[in-house]
């Protein structure tokens, strides 16, 4: 099994999550997070001072799916959250050594 | 024969009607004025959350409640002073040289049960006054946000009521009061320009210097928690000034009128303006910006709103936005930090609207001057006089606060220790957490 991190734009979680359920991903776990890498930072205005702010607002997708279907998740992502622009983000690939459904008991890729 | 008797008929049947009842010591009761004073009463109480939910948001989430504390406890601690002695030294009769009021029927309110003043209630002029009183202080607060003491605070606006506002505020609004009876006819200060505005906005200077910045300033960014709720205590300022500045006509009639519409004005003049600049200099008119203008316009005319016409107000509430805008910028050169412009915007703004209105009264009120004169008063001598009670005002607001400060550091503690003011204000005065919302700690 592998967990697939993805960051991305806010705006493309419906994108992305269409595109997951197409590929038969019923399921899924979202974070806001906040982060930084190219894409610079904004500039906010109160009464007259300037201040930059470095940490833009992301949304953490993370999917649990079975590892031969790894590949082709990543790439539903990578297509649906692209926009060509600084910031669109990065996905990551994680093992997983176990996973267990609370309702059930069941293990390994009948819980995923 | 008829008419005799339905005369008297009618007569009975008035008495019969409230507003022409007759209190014990024989005055009648003017219940248009009275309706309109204790509305304005309400309307200047609303000013005080409104001015907390101003303050509060522009503070970091972990002072939230900290901060909008600083302006119910007003309500509380002023609320009883102002009862037990605060009328009394306020608007009793002069003593110490004219330094302070003192009336022995005024404490605790207990001589004036009855009494009615020109138609109104007392306990309603009463009230009405203890509104601005509980406010001043609070105005205060904007400029040690986020980094004092509760005890410290409560102690400090408890001394400065007794020994700046009310000897202010004999001085200008009590008809015995030496700047009340300054000049052909007294100080121009309607609603508190010099009053309310410029001794808190001396005072909040005088403290934001003495207690110096926040930990972090001017380095680490320290952003609005909710300018949503900012905005919205701006509107219940705007609207509760109406009863600030028409309230303190104490009647319900031409003068009122023109209050309420020189305060509307000056407060969209300067909104405007204050947009206007903002749009030329970042290219994008902020929220804050846009409520910023809004009390400059404000200030500016509390203490004119009495004398000044609509292009006065207008020319007052754009030169308040434009001055107030170039003290903030000031503000960030020079490096201190008087956190919410208390000094910026009520000090700047409604010292300015306090010199600058001698030059828009309106020329009846100059001729009712220059009859009380003798003969001859002219805009440099009501400048004058203005001046004066800015020297005043300033000389009592700067010294007192100097004082005061430091009895409160050495008694019980003014500024909040390192941890303390890290941790948060809400936290750690108060064991409270303001918003139950996710990432409201998220925020440094």
């Amino acid at each position: 099994m592998k967990k697939i991190e993805a960051i991305i734009k806010p705006f493309k979680l419906d994108d992305v999550k269409e595109a997951l359920n197409e590929i038969g991903i019923q399921g899924m776990t979202i974070v806001e997070v906040k982060g930084y890498g190219r894409q610079k930072g904004h500039k906010e205005i109160y009464r007259g001072a300037e201040y930059v702010v470095d940490f833009i607002p992301k949304i953490k997708i993370e999917v649990v799916v079975g590892s031969e279907i790894a590949d082709k998740v990543v790439d539903a992502i990578k297509q649906s959250a692209n926009t060509g622009k600084i910031g669109d983000g990065k996905i990551f690939v994680l093992p997983v050594e176990e996973a267990v459904r609370v309702r059930t008991g069941e293990m390994g890729t009948d819980a995923i | 024969m008829g008419k005799k008797l339905s005369t008297i008929t009618f007569g009975f049947l008035m008495l019969l009607l409230p507003q022409f009842a007759f209190a014990a010591d024989g005055n009648t009761i003017d219940t248009g004025t009275t309706s309109w004073m204790l509305t304005s009463t309400a309307l200047v109480l609303l000013m005080v959350p409104g001015l907390a939910m101003f303050y509060g948001g522009l503070v970091r989430a972990k002072n939230v409640l900290g901060t909008m504390m600083h302006s119910f406890v007003a309500i509380a601690v002023i609320g009883v002073l102002w009862v037990v002695c605060g009328y009394s030294l306020t608007f009793g009769n002069s003593i110490l040289g004219g330094f302070i009021g003192w009336n022995s029927d005024y404490f605790f309110l207990r001589g004036i049960d009855e009494s009615i003043v020109n138609g109104v209630p007392e306990y309603v002029l009463a009230m009405f006054q203890g509104k601005f009183a509980i406010i001043t202080p609070a105005l205060i607060s904007g400029a040690i946000a986020e980094r004092v003491y509760f005890r410290g605070y409560t102690l400090f606006i408890a001394l400065w009521f007794l020994f700046i506002y009310c000897p202010l505020c004999h001085w200008v609004w009590a008809s015995d009061g030496w700047l009340f009876n300054a000049g052909a006819a007294g100080v121009i200060d309607l609603a508190g320009g010099l009053v309310i505005h410029v001794s808190a906005g001396i005072s909040a200077l005088v403290l934001a210097l003495l207690l110096g910045a926040r930990k972090g300033f001017p380095k680490s960014p320290m952003l609005p928690n909710n300018l949503v709720m900012t905005m919205m205590g701006a509107g219940l300022l705007w609207v509760g000034w109406f009863g600030f500045n028409a309230g303190s006509t104490v009647q319900s009639g031409l003068d009122t009128a023109r209050a309420l519409t020189m305060t509307q004005v000056s407060a969209a003049s300067g909104a405007l303006t204050w947009l206007i600049i903002e749009a030329i200099i970042y290219r994008k008119a902020t929220s804050l910006g846009f409520v910023s203008g809004i009390l400059a316009g404000l200030v500016v005319i509390t203490p004119a709103a009495g004398v000044v016409q609509p292009v006065g107000a207008l020319t007052l509430g754009a030169i308040s936005s434009v001055v107030c805008y170039m003290a903030l910028n000031a503000k960030m050169k020079l490096g201190y930090d008087d956190s919410l412009d208390c000094f910026g915007i009520h000090g700047i703004g409604s010292g300015l609207g306090v010199l600058l209105l001698s030059f828009f009264i309106r020329n009846s009120w100059m001729q009712d001057a220059a009859a009380a004169a003798n003969g001859s008063w002219t805009v440099w001598n009501q400048l004058l006089i203005q001046l004066m009670g800015m020297v005043a005002t300033i000389a009592l607001a700067a010294i007192g606060t100097l004082i005061i400060y430091f009895i409160v550091e050495k008694t019980v503690g003014f500024r909040i220790d390192d941890q303390g003011e890290l941790e948060g204000l809400d936290q750690s005065l108060h064991g409270e957490h303001g918003y139950g919302l996710v990432h409201s700690d998220f925020v440094k």
